[in-house]
């Protein structure tokens, strides 16, 4: 794999999404360009209890909501998030 | 906001600290909202012991940042202090606390409300209560208990 064509991103589950998969990040490579959903799917696919997660879950990247369709680059961290619930 | 700082906290809230922080001579009005954990009477399990605030800290500063930079754009006058407090809170205490000072209170409370409103829309915290009877359960924003 060249660094043109795949990424690694860090993926972190937090709440009830760290305790269906049961761990709170992964380390995930996948080919480039994709997207948040991209990872979401292959999350889903590839960890133990990953199909608990649901298809379309609120999502950061680097810190920052956005919607599946975002584009992720090498080196991004993705986080999966439950509905919120601070206050 | 300086790097190192952080809205977080896992000390008891202190109101009149953030009250102090946004007090100025030309800023007549201050508003306070604070959260508290509560019991209702719908809560299933012998009602609410307390609740445990997890966060996803860094972004939870980063979005907390980003909203005081709103409220300033919207009301330039205006000085808003926010901390959420995380980790296991009693019923009672509280979990948020919001102070808005502005030279009028219709601009500190709309301020005031801005935040909370933005909190509870975005901001990456959830919360799993845990009841008298011994069982915890994730709570989305309306309450309602989702399974563990």
């Amino acid at each position: 794999m060249s660094a043109a064509t795949a990424g690694t991103v860090t993926v972190r589950f937090f709440a009830r999404y760290a305790e269906l998969v049961g761990r709170e990040e992964t380390a995930l490579s996948l080919p480039l360009p994709a997207t948040v959903g991209d990872v979401v799917r292959r999350v889903r696919d590839g960890l133990p209890g990953g199909h608990e997660l649901p298809e379309r879950p609120l999502a950061a990247v680097n810190l920052r909501h956005v919607k599946l369709q975002a584009a992720v680059h090498d080196g991004d961290e993705v986080a999966l998030l439950p509905p919120v619930a601070g206050g | 906001m300086s790097a190192d700082m952080t809205y977080l906290t896992r000390e008891p809230l202190a109101a009149e600290q953030l009250v102090r922080a946004v007090a100025a001579p030309e800023l007549g009005g201050t508003c306070v909202f604070l959260g508290t954990v509560r019991n209702g009477p719908e809560d299933a399990g012998g009602g609410v012991a307390a609740i445990e605030y997890t966060a996803y800290a860094a972004m939870a500063d980063a979005e907390l940042d980003r909203m005081l930079a709103e409220a300033r754009e919207r009301w330039p006058d205006a000085r808003v202090a926010v901390r959420h407090r995380v980790g296991t809170i009693p019923v009672g205490e509280a979990s948020i606390a919001i102070a808005a000072a502005a030279p009028h209170r219709a601009q500190a409370f709309e301020a005031c409300r801005y935040v909370i409103e933005e909190v509870k829309r975005r901001l990456p915290v959830w919360k799993k209560e845990l009841r008298a009877d011994g069982t915890a359960a994730w709570v989305d924003r309306t309450g309602r208990a989702s399974h563990v």
